[in-house]
């Protein structure tokens, strides 16, 4: 094998980008021409897209070291904004959908001041802010609706731009959010790999006090991850909401899990320190496919937990194994 | 193959009984390619929808087609409108959905619609059904509901009555008790709205206890589902007014069955939502067979059936069968 090879095998994407590959092979031959076909294709590419832009936050972050579980109920969260200052307050969407970002980063921001402050673990903190956010999105919905679901966004000024740029299906039934996808996710590796930003991530979960040693301000580094998730989170409620025309106190719902199973098959380490925002890219499409393709293949949907059950499993066994074998090269 | 060819010109003929058993022979063999996919919102674990979904795999076992049942994990409107995305994409003879949320729903449903898929919607969406562009609507109609509860009230002599509503602002249940009060006014009985949280059996409790102390006067309830009627009853049996007041409720539990049973709870309005699961299967079938369509699109009520003291040891052993 060329050294050029080993080195792309030994990436953290490596094992998910084959995984995505076979994949699809498996559904392309189990369900056959409709997953073949655009229409198919277009499904999983936009089921995969929202987990995708959770993924890249969520990869950044998990490389730097700490855990989001507050993902979800931020999903939730910003849907529930623009529909409260639009149809409520009477904004129009584009101001509406400014300050939902602003309150976003805001949550982010003290999420990461919590960890960074107390050294608790952020497992727990954000454990206690998933709760937190999702019970004040169905007291807020309650309180000033008495409804949990609003609907009519369309009916607000400034939607037709904003359903453009976060709701449209431009090309052959691809929605736009793919778009948001892919871009979000190389400006992630961008950042990770080409600027000092990346190193400072890389140390900050893997060597943190090494990393204050040299003069990396690890406090900041992990505020700033943890408002970037909760931008990224953010970024998928008003996608939804806009798409959707409306919100619902619900939404978002486990998909903080979703997320470390797509960052985790995408061959980052829970550790920190180790991984990729393109595996993360490939953990969603996998889930995408896999989510997708087991309708069009015709099998009932309960099946759906065990396989992602079974790929989270499998894919921590490779990764580990991947480890092993680049510590002993090392 | 001659000779089916030939048989089903004679039925078509309309001749004798023979005839018509091969007429359903060469059917047979074309509806075992017939394949429906059903996506709701009901989770499978969900008791009342393992009810559904018995109804939807006994009538493709009856009508010799092929059903597939999806949900999501969670209530999650964006993953359900992903299933019926792949779905279509998957070009199904037939669709069947669920409608909780038509503003989330309508663009999936209409372009299952658009790529030619026939569609019916259950439970939820009776309003939206038509303008979705679906064939029709299987479900309760939530006004006669309420309106059948009460008659039944009215008829065991009541003079005022509490509807007590575990999700104020959830239309369906707002329709409810709307049907109740109007039936009521043609017999000069009062009601009000008890507002009660569907998450808290103590403080629903509580409030009926308390609604039922101040105002004396009240002598009828109806409760909007299961997690209102065991919570009321309790209450009723704090105060010992149990049979005093007179109490109906919506759905079924074990616990409201054998309240019903022990006469202490008059009625439950149960939407019956085997046919939910059974009936649209039978009727995308025979539409995909000879494009009919019974009620020209109208809602086809599965409901208001009444439980009573009579039934209810019936509907238990139906239950346990996953029937009811």
């Amino acid at each position: 094998m060329s050294g050029r090879a080993a080195r792309v095998l030994a990436r953290p994407e490596a094992a998910a980008a084959v995984g995505a590959v076979l994949i699809w092979v498996l559904f392309a031959g189990l369900a056959g021409p409709p997953f073949r076909s655009m229409a198919g294709t277009a499904s999983y590419l936009n089921a995969a897209a929202p987990l995708g832009i959770l993924g890249v936050g969520v990869a950044l972050l998990m490389i730097g070291g700490e855990f989001d579980l507050s993902v979800g109920s931020i999903v939730g969260v910003s849907g529930m904004s623009v529909m409260l200052l639009t149809t409520e307050v009477g904004w129009s969407v584009w101001p509406a959908i400014f300050a939902t970002v602003l309150l976003c980063l805001l949550i982010g921001f003290l999420n990461g001041l919590t960890v960074v402050r107390t050294q608790l673990p952020s497992f727990i903190v954000t454990l206690a802010t998933l709760f937190i956010l999702r019970g004040l999105t169905i007291a807020a919905a309650r309180g000033f609706t008495r409804r949990t679901q609003l609907g009519g966004l369309d009916d607000v000024a400034g939607y037709d731009l904003a359903s453009y740029a976060f709701g449209s299906a431009p090309f052959a039934g691809l929605r736009v959010s793919i778009a948001w996808w892919l871009g979000t996710a190389a400006l992630a590796t961008w950042v990770l790999l080409r600027t000092p930003w990346g190193n400072w991530i890389f140390a900050a979960g893997g060597q943190a006090e090494a990393a204050r040693n040299v003069g990396v301000r690890v406090g900041r580094v992990k505020i700033g991850l943890f408002m970037t998730t909760a931008f990224c989170a953010c970024l998928v409620g008003i996608l939804q909401a806009v798409r959707f025309t409306g919100a619902d106190a619900l939404r978002g719902q486990l998909q903080e899990f979703y997320a470390i199973i797509a960052v985790v098959i995408g061959g980052t380490l829970l550790t920190g320190g180790y991984g990729s925002v393109v595996g993360a890219v490939f953990g969603a499409l996998i889930f995408g496919m896999v989510r997708q393709g087991i309708v069009m293949a015709g099998v009932e949907a309960d099946w759906f937990q065990v396989v992602l059950g079974g790929m989270l499993l499998l894919a921590v066994f490779v990764n580990r194994y991947a480890l092993v074998r680049a510590q002993r090269a090392s | 193959m001659l000779a089916v060819t030939l048989a089903a010109v004679v039925a078509t003929a309309g001749c004798g009984e023979p005839s018509e058993r091969s007429l359903t022979a060469t059917d047979g063999a074309a509806r075992g390619d017939l394949r429906i996919v059903a996506v709701t919102h009901g989770v499978s674990a969900n008791p009342f929808w393992s009810v559904v979904i018995n109804g939807l795999d006994d009538a493709a076992r009856d009508m010799g087609v092929a059903v597939e049942y999806q949900a999501p994990n969670t209530f999650d409107m964006v993953a359900m409108s992903e299933l019926i995305d792949a779905a279509v994409a998957s070009r199904p003879d037939g669709l069947v959905v669920s409608v909780p949320d038509p503003d989330a729903l309508g663009g999936a449903i209409r372009a299952a619609v658009d790529a030619g898929v026939p569609v019916v919607t259950i439970n939820s969406g009776e309003v939206a059904s038509a303008s979705l562009g679906a064939l029709a609507h299987v479900g309760q109609a939530e006004y006669d509901a309420g309106f059948g509860g009460g008659e039944r009230l009215a008829q065991a002599g009541v003079h005022r009555v509490l509807c007590v509503n575990q999700e104020v602002g959830n239309a369906a249940l707002d329709t409810r008790c709307q049907g109740l009060q109007d039936a009521l006014a043609g017999h000069e009985v009062t009601s009000s709205v008890l507002a009660v949280e569907l998450a808290d059996p103590e403080d629903t409790r509580q409030r009926v206890a308390g609604a039922l102390s101040a105002d004396p006067t009240i002598d009828g309830m109806l409760t909007l589902g299961t997690t209102g009627a065991e919570p009321a009853l309790a209450a009723l049996r704090d105060l010992g007014r149990v049979g005093a007041v007179r109490l109906g409720t919506f759905d079924l539990s074990t616990q409201v069955l054998e309240a019903i049973r022990d006469g202490e709870i008059d009625f439950a309005i149960d939407q019956q939502q085997y046919l939910q699961g059974y009936l649209p299967v039978v009727l995308l079938t025979l539409y995909l067979e000879t494009g009919t369509v019974p009620g020209g699109g109208q809602a086809i009520p599965t409901g208001p059936g009444f439980v009573t003291i009579e039934t209810a040891q019936q509907v238990m052993d139906l239950t346990r069968r996953g029937l009811r």
